[in-house]
């Protein structure tokens, strides 16, 4: 039996957050587990901000994670991670990219992007197991950029409280990248699994 | 070896579930949240599947087909029916031959449309049934009961989801049992059923009262209606996905699952409140199974507690049903203290969107920067007035552009700004619609203009797409929706062949000729339409030379930023444009604009 788990993957359009959750919804389904998934994008633009709800488990009803109810956010974004918050459950985890990308009204001048440690304390309301981690440099040193999304969900496969066959998340990874950038992108999740590991995800 | 088990959204479950059913012709307009039925059954080469100009002849379309015998589906958003709903309730009389399906996607919460509206009301309107999924694996099922129940009960079913369905993905267990051949065409010859002068309406109105009392007979035994037993003393009614979030509230409670919301089973009904003390409904929008279900003399409750307006969800149920004292909820955690005034990250036109310079030429030539008050509201009439439409361009609402005094719905802007004028306002008035747009409703709005002529501009703002949808093909396009490259309907040709004889095409990113022919539609008395041409920045691949200000020439004036143009911001006082975003040559407005010279390509300087 499978602990059911919702996953609340949060961040800014353009990132690869739907793509992201779609592989783990894969991988789910080939796990044989109850799978839904519901992708929150406002109206079609660039640069918004994006929420992907993903439960999973024996049996799911609701697309929607409830507030208080996420057992782990995953944030492509910190102003991003900020929004979403109150979708923490108590004890949840909580992983975010230490990434600031400021919308338009920073510039502008009539708000401002919350610092660092403001927005780690909105979690620890809830919970201690947050972890900063600097993933867009990884993926920029990995050599895309756009590996972002891949190398969070090695970070996310370390999290979950249920280990996954490494060659299932291959498979899954394959099905939704495009062939010559597949071995790119699973040396991003392989990254992305050793750094959750090294810091103990 | 069992059955293949993928994960699919709820649009996706529909296109498979119809094209597993046997249907020969899709038709649809695209509209959040719709679109991709079309999309993903325009990918099936052995059925017809049509981008139809509107919601209105898209029904139309399958009207005719269901009439030549085949299985057709037609889909659309909820406010996409009103636009429909005169051959809806046409195919509603006249019945069908082959299976005739009419999805609507209602939109609770209005995640992407302009109204609210709960389009199970049309279906007794129109006297015919509804079927309604809770998930992906029931979309595609229903679809063949929906079909099977046309034909049967010869009538026209509305297929009803909400955004939460339609997009959301569950998974799917395809069933190669549910797979039928397509219909042999055959249409016959027969006024009496086809041809609606009164006489032959008056008897078929008998013959849609006749087929609800059946269809009541039907709905005490569909299994789309289940009655799933409980421990409680409590019963739930509920469809749709207020049924997902119901199951986790109520975990206890007996349930009777609705599958068809239209008409509803009176003895089961009956039946299953004589097996509980207490019945509660939790439905999304108005109260229409609960409006039904007292008429039927049975006491329940529900929309007493759970409001009409929006979308459901866990939380909202479980409010409602400890309100109710249905149930107790052990401690919540607190809420949390979240940070003040977070900034948002609202809607914008991208960098590099063809619709940006014409906004910017009708804010600056309406001093928009100027008429609103403290409040945000002006206190007399615009100087220059702009009724807007249904798009991307939409968003031209917003500060800084603030090009927008009317959005009503798909071509509407055409007739309010007749309107206006005609009611005399001292102000021009100049229409701004897209080119999907105008295709689907706009071209009447013209003829009105001319016929009663009207002293009006209209910007049909041409960008080649359906872009707020997803980049759907339309009839300006010439290429349909399963890619054949058919007639592009030339809208320069169209607009003069009405009588329009001041028509000027102009590029999207050359700001003067924008200006001149703006200000000489506006200076015309006659009717007058300027035609912005460019490509929709998304679809615009290519992108060199990304501009850059010289911060030596610049003075600041922030003229740049009154474009709106999210590439360009200012940090700590200086004005930056984000080299990755900046669609460079391809667009050059804010070039254009800077008084200073200070914006160029300038590759020696940083």
């Amino acid at each position: 039996m499978v602990e059911k788990q919702d996953i609340l993957l949060v961040g800014v359009g353009g990132q690869g957050i739907i793509l992201a959750s779609d592989i783990l919804g894969e991988v789910a389904l080939q796990m044989g587990l109850d799978v839904k998934k519901t992708d929150t994008l406002g109206m079609a633009q660039r640069g918004g901000s994006v929420t992907s709800h993903l439960r999973i488990g024996e049996k799911v009803w609701a697309p929607l994670i409830s507030l208080a109810e996420a057992d782990i956010i995953i944030a492509f974004e910190k102003l991003e991670a900020a929004r979403w918050a109150h979708f923490i459950k108590p004890e949840g985890m909580v992983i975010i990219n230490d990434l600031a990308i400021p919308p338009l009204s920073i510039s502008l001048g009539t708000h401002q992007y919350p610092g660092d440690e403001e927005i780690l304390n909105v979690y620890k309301q809830r919970t201690d197991r947050i972890h900063l981690i600097p993933g867009s440099r990884h993926a920029d040193s990995i050599g895309d950029i756009r590996t972002l999304n891949i190398f969070m969900l090695g970070l996310l496969s370390a999290a979950l409280p249920f280990r996954i066959d490494n060659q299932l998340w291959e498979k899954s990874i394959a099905a939704f990248i495009p062939k010559k950038i597949a071995d790119l992108n699973m040396r991003a999740f392989n990254a992305g699994r050793e750094v959750a590991e090294s810091v103990n995800i | 070896m069992g059955n293949i088990k993928k994960l699919l959204s709820g649009n996706e479950a529909i296109a498979l579930g119809a094209y597993h059913s046997g249907i020969a012709v899709a038709t649809a307009y695209p509209g959040t949240p719709s679109t991709e039925i079309l999309e993903n059954l325009s990918q099936f080469k052995d059925i017809y599947a049509e981008w139809s100009t509107n919601e209105k002849v898209a029904m139309e379309v399958g009207l005719g087909a269901s009439y030549a015998g085949v299985r057709t589906l037609v889909s659309m958003k909820h406010v996409g029916l009103n636009v429909a709903s005169d051959p809806f309730l046409a195919a509603a009389t006249t019945g069908i031959h082959g299976g005739l399906v009419v999805v609507s996607a209602d939109d609770p919460g209005i995640h992407s449309s302009q109204g609210e509206q709960d389009n199970r009301y049309y279906a007794k309107l129109a006297r015919v049934p509804i079927v309604e999924p809770a998930d992906s694996q029931e979309a595609y099922e229903f679809i063949g009961i929906a079909f099977t129940l046309s034909e049967q009960y010869d009538t026209p079913v509305l297929f009803r989801v909400t955004t939460r369905v339609a997009h959301s993905k569950s998974v799917v267990e395809l069933d190669d049992a549910l797979i039928r051949p397509h219909h042999k065409k055959s249409f016959y010859h027969n006024v009496e059923k086809y041809v609606m002068l009164p006489t032959h309406a008056r008897n078929r109105v008998p013959h849609m009262h006749r087929r609800m009392a059946e269809l009541i007979e039907y709905a005490e035994t569909t299994p789309l209606n289940q009655i799933i037993d409980g421990r409680s003393k409590l019963g739930v009614i509920s469809s749709g996905v207020s049924y997902q979030y119901a199951r986790e509230v109520f975990p206890e409670a007996h349930f009777l699952k609705l599958g068809m919301d239209y008409p509803l089973p009176p003895k089961m009904l009956h039946s299953f409140a004589a097996r509980v003390d207490k019945v509660f409904i939790v439905e999304e929008l108005d109260p229409f199974l609960e409006e039904a279900i007292k008429e039927l003399g049975i006491q329940v409750e529900g929309k007493k507690f759970i409001s009409r307006v929006g979308e459901l969800n866990k939380t909202i149920v479980r409010h409602a049903a400890e309100k109710a004292g249905l149930i107790t909820v052990p401690n919540q955690p607190s809420d949390i203290g979240a940070i003040h005034n977070l900034p948002g990250r609202p809607p914008l036109l991208c960098p590099g969107c063809p619709h940006s310079g014409a906004f910017f030429v009708l804010s600056t030539m309406g001093q928009r920067a100027k008429i609103l008050d403290a409040s945000g509201k002006s206190q007399g009439e615009s100087k220059l007035i702009i009724t807007g439409d249904i798009g991307c361009y939409t968003l031209a609402t917003y500060p800084p552009l603030r090009a927008m005094d009317t959005t009503a719905c798909m071509g509407a802007s055409i007739g309010q700004a007749i309107g206006l004028e005609k009611a005399g306002v001292s102000s021009k008035v100049v229409a701004v619609i897209g080119d999907s747009t105008f295709m689907h409703s706009g071209i009447t709005g013209v003829i009105d203009a001319i016929y009663n002529a009207a002293k009006i501009a209209i910007v049909i703002l041409d960008n080649g797409t359906t872009a707020m949808t997803g980049h759907q093909d339309h009839p300006g396009s010439g290429i349909s929706a399963q890619g054949v490259v058919t007639k592009a309907v030339d809208i320069e040709q169209l607009v003069r062949g009405a009588g329009v004889n001041d028509v000027k095409v102009v590029n999207a990113f050359d700001i003067k000729s924008i200006r001149a022919a703006l200000k000489s539609a506006l200076d015309s008395e006659e009717v007058s339409i300027v035609i912005v041409r460019g490509k929709c920045a998304v679809r615009n691949k290519a992108r060199q030379n990304s501009r850059r200000v010289d911060i030596q020439k610049c003075n600041d004036c922030e003229v740049c930023l009154r474009i709106g143009c999210p590439a360009i911001y200012k940090e700590e006082g200086k004005i930056i444009i984000n080299a990755l975003t900046c669609m460079g040559d391809q667009c050059g407005i804010c070039e254009q604009l800077c008084p200073k010279q200070a914006i160029g390509i300038f590759r020696d300087s940083k």
